[in-house]
């Protein structure tokens, strides 16, 4: 007994010890920053409450019990087995404290339910395995996926780093993502960089869903393939997005402030992949991200003709958010599920078949017209041509290169 | 468990005329309930395993943040099969078993009511758990989707996906047949004595529980049979694009669902209602109360279903009334936990490893009816659905509560079958080393629940890491503690202490229930007449 009880205590000791590690570490159900969150904390916290007393109450009986009325002490059973008097009570004071939840709780999804008088309407999309979001006032829509540094450090994970520069490069292009400052030599092959390595991994998107404070805002949920589940802890709730159909929530940001979450409901190989970021700022810094926004997604593509270098480094990053998922970070697909890019006679084969197969799209591959020129043209480039699909064609396509080799009825 | 024991009986009852053919014959077309019970108990025991070894691949990869050993489709596939396995294929058919075993030895009976369908069913149960086993090396993996096979996400599950459709036909056959069987032998086989209101609480719970296999199975097979005309046929039941509804299919499952969680639940009531008498020396508090607990406990959990569904998009009315009728259940249960209080309070206790694991359900069962209550409480809902939160409650609800009650059943009423008594030592190293790791394992998912971890990912932001690790070393604390039990079982089959046990085994058990008045281990036959005493302690 001895042992074990060393061995819990060290657990503990083990647990507590890591715990520090973390700031944002927690034990219990976070407050949140919405007048709705804090008042579904409360709830949460007198629901916990009440069953801590109840608990202290039943498990109290029970190990007065089994210290004091055992045979070893010489404690004589008796033998009472019924008491109407006993049994009613203890059926009326639980029915009694559940009415006393019930009161509460009914005003909590009354509030909850309450989508009048919104100021602004948000439109949701699930997408394996990404977000997309669409400004209904203002017209602004942009997708937000997984971010590239945890995109990359979850799929190189156990593989040779080394094999993969231009994912590598990518780590200190993008914007927003750093290593925490540790330098990754590819030519080196060294430091291969861990979760660990990248700030907020799995919890950070390339683009955030950017709100004003004290607005409230209207979310429409619904989804482009299976159900997924649109949660932010700090908002409340969660709500599914469920394909053919729109749910309805709400929300009022008291504070700005970036507040994270994930896909909550199974939605396939990388349902643990599609973070969700929202950021909330004071309204004259919100109209301004609105403006500029706009403005840049009314700007033409660039077009101008880049390096084969060039169209191989900016290629891996159309490839890191749109196809990895799939084909996977080194182009070799999932067997039985996904393709192979590497040796595909549709990847390396006539030019022109693959731009109209991209566009197009097939049952299994969703039609990646979505994308401008210049990426089409870069990932094009990247897929025939990078060492880490394993694929060495010897020939890109500029962006101008690009025209539509699918038609259909538009 | 038995086959030595059951050789054992050939040497003692070699004289007689009706034992058991020799030879492993025996076992394929045998329908004998005490040699089918012990089939159904080894298989469990097996699959327990097997469903163990998949729950350790998911608590090694979330050991350290970062995707290490497995794709996450091979991830996903291992929750889909852990739960499939566990529940189709461990607890279930060890209540079952139980049944066979008990059922006829504590109402007085000769055998089942349906011999031969029981041997059916039985090896419908083997054929269906290998149909579904066999997906794993299929094209496209096992299914991927869950056990809740959701559409439209089932949908893209490759080869296997007909072989688990088909496989959960086949399970339901073989649960509905059990199910009528085990009604028909109650209704109809008791001792003359043996009223309704004087059957044990185990009996009681397995007839409330066959009446809830049969209600649900032919649901869960009409869902699954309309994803397989969705998928080959054409039909739309769950397309949008084609003027169905996928949330349709989710009302359909949890109808099935809600209950199915209740038939692993219910028998373990009984179980727990026989053993803690027995240990404190004292009948069992409130016997009429418990079969209308029981009884109210599984008609409620037919009108509940929708709380696994609160995020769905509800109406607010049902919000409303799934919510209530939820919080309704607490109401029973908590009658269940108290008469089980009121039934140790001013005993004569003593605490073997049969009774220690069922205090220990009473607790941890307690916990996990807590959280139960907490996410019944639909607008808090919002936060704890689909989170670990969820996972801690169904595993308190499931492993500490079933299996804790399946591994005491064991403890209890090994000694009976085998003749032998197992080594209390040992028995009481598994309680304790099972009941501190079940904790290291799974009380801290509460916290990662809370703190914001999704259910059914493979990898994690950092600040989950710490209790992820801690769970996984709990997990295999557990994992590997079990072992011992498999170790107990065969060493008391061989003679264990090599100390033969009475016919009552217990102090004063021939009182509370009739299987205590036979020999041990009772002969291949028994009751060929019926009983004329009927114990009574028990009411």
């Amino acid at each position: 007994m001895k042992i074990f009880k060393q061995l819990l205590a060290s657990l503990v000791l083990i647990a507590m010890g890591l715990s520090t590690a973390n700031a944002d570490y927690t034990l219990n159900l976070m407050q949140g920053a919405t007048q709705l969150s804090h008042e579904l904390y409360d709830l949460h916290m007198l629901i916990l409450w009440i069953c801590v007393f109840i608990g202290v109450a039943v498990f109290g009986t029970m190990f007065y019990s089994i210290f004091h009325h055992r045979k070893s002490r010489g404690h004589k059973a008796e033998q009472f087995h019924e008491h109407t008097t006993v049994e009613i009570i203890w059926t009326i004071i639980p029915t009694l404290i559940l009415v006393g939840m019930a009161i509460p709780a009914t005003k909590a999804v009354v509030h909850l339910d309450n989508t009048q008088d919104t100021e602004m309407s948000i439109k949701v999309t699930g997408h394996q395995w990404y977000w997309n979001y669409e400004y209904l006032d203002s017209g602004v829509h942009f997708e937000s996926h997984l971010d590239a540094g945890s995109e990359i450090v979850h799929r190189i994970n156990g593989k040779d780093s080394g094999n993969f520069p231009n994912y590598f490069k990518l780590l200190k292009v993008v914007e927003g993502v750093g290593t925490k400052g540790k330098e990754i030599n590819a030519a080196t092959r060294s430091p291969s960089v861990k979760p660990t390595d990248v700030p907020n991994y799995l919890l950070d998107v390339d683009k955030r869903l950017v709100v004003p404070v004290k607005k409230k805002i209207r979310f429409l949920f619904t989804a482009k393939d299976v159900i997924h589940s649109w949660w932010v802890p700090d908002l409340g709730w969660k709500k599914d997005a469920n394909p053919g159909f729109v749910n309805e929530a709400w929300t009022s940001v008291d504070q700005p402030g970036i507040y994270r979450g994930q896909c909550t409901e199974l939605c396939g190989r990388d349902h643990g992949f599609m973070p969700i970021v929202v950021e909330a700022m004071e309204q004259d810094k919100y109209d301004a991200w609105e403006k500029s926004t706009l403005e840049k997604q009314k700007q033409a593509a660039d077009l101008a003709d880049l390096s084969h270098a060039e169209l191989i480094e900016k290629g891996a990053a159309v490839y890191l958010k749109n196809c990895v998922a799939c084909h996977q970070i080194d182009g070799t697909g999932v067997s039985g599920w996904f393709p192979a890019l590497k040796g595909s006679e549709k990847v390396t084969g006539n030019m022109d078949q693959l731009i109209g197969f991209l566009q197009a799209g097939t049952s299994k591959m969703p039609s990646f017209r979505k994308l401008a020129d210049n990426d089409l043209a870069e990932l094009i480039t990247f897929i025939r041509n990078a060492p880490e699909i394993g694929n060495n064609v010897g020939d890109e396509i500029q962006p101008n290169k690009i025209t539509p080799k699918y038609d259909d009825d538009e | 468990m038995s086959a030595v024991a059951a050789d054992h009986h050939d040497h003692e009852h070699e004289h007689e005329h009706h034992g058991p053919i020799k030879g492993p014959l025996r076992w394929l077309i045998t329908t004998n309930h005490k040699d089918i019970g012990t089939m159904y108990l080894v298989f469990a025991l097996v699959m327990f395993f097997v469903g163990g070894i998949m729950a350790l691949v998911i608590r090694a990869e979330l050991f350290e943040p970062g995707l290490q050993f497995v794709d996450p489709n091979f991830f996903n596939s291992m929750t889909t099969m852990h739960a499939l396995v566990m529940v189709f294929g461990a607890v279930m058919p060890a209540f079952v078993g139980l049944a066979n075993w008990q059922i006829p030895l504590m109402i007085g009976a000769p055998d089942m009511a349906l011999p031969r369908m029981n041997n059916m069913s039985f090896w419908m149960l083997v054929a269906g758990i290998l149909l579904i086993a066999s997906t794993l090396f299929m094209e496209g993996g096992a299914p991927s989707a869950g056990w809740t096979f959701y559409p439209p996400l089932v949908m893209q599950t490759g080869k296997a996906f007909p072989f688990a459709v088909f496989a959960v036909h086949l399970l339901g056959v073989s649960s509905i047949m059990g199910a009528i069987n085990i009604i028909a032998t109650i209704f109809n086989m008791r001792a003359p004595a043996m009223t309704l209101m004087k059957m044990p609480l185990f009996v009681w719970t397995w007839l409330i529980t066959a009446f809830l296999l049969i209600a649900i199975m032919p649901v869960f097979a009409g869902a699954v049979t309309m994803l397989l005309t969705d998928r080959f046929f054409n039909t739309s039941f769950f397309d949008a694009a084609g003027g169905g509804d996928p949330v349709l299919y989710q009302h359909i499952f949890w109808f099935f669902g809600h209950p199915e969680v209740y038939v692993m639940i219910l028998p373990t009531f009984g179980v727990a209602s026989t053993i803690i008498p027995i240990f404190a020396r004292k009948p069992l508090f409130g016997y009429s109360s418990m079969v209308y607990a029981t009884a109210a406990i599984a008609f409620l959990s037919f009108i509940v279903w929708a709380h696994h569904m609160f995020s769905v998009g509800l109406p607010i009315a049902a919000e409303l009334y799934f919510m209530y009728a939820t919080m309704l259940i607490a109401i029973p249960t908590g009658v269940k936990v108290f008469n089980w209080t009121a039934t140790m309070w001013k005993g004569s206790l003593t605490f073997e490893t049969p009774m220690l694991f069922s205090i220990a359900f009473v607790v941890l069962f307690t916990l996990g009816g807590f959280t139960g209550l907490m996410m019944s409480v639909a607008p808090v809902d919002f936060q704890y659905h689909d989170t670990y939160f969820i996972v801690a409650h169904f595993h308190y609800t499931l492993v500490p509560a079933s299996i804790f009650i399946l591994m005491a059943a064991g403890y209890f009423w090994l000694p009976k079958w085998t003749g032998n008594m197992y080594n209390e030592k040992l028995g009481r190293l598994h309680f304790w080393l099972s009941a501190v790791s079940v904790n290291i394992l799974f009380f801290p998912q509460h916290f990662l629940g809370l703190a914001g971890m999704p259910r059914r990912i493979p990898d994690y932001a950092i600040q989950f890491a710490d209790w992820n690790m801690v769970s996984s070393i709990g997990a295999f604390m557990y994992g590997f503690s079990q072992l011992i039990f498999v170790y107990i079982v065969i060493d008391t089959i061989k003679g264990g202490t090599g100390e033969k046990v009475t016919d009552e085994v217990w102090e004063d058990a021939a009182k509370h229930s009739l299987e205590w008045t036979l020999p041990s281990p009772p002969p291949y036959h028994t009751f060929t007449t019926p009983p004329e005493f009927i114990p009574t302690e028990h009411l």
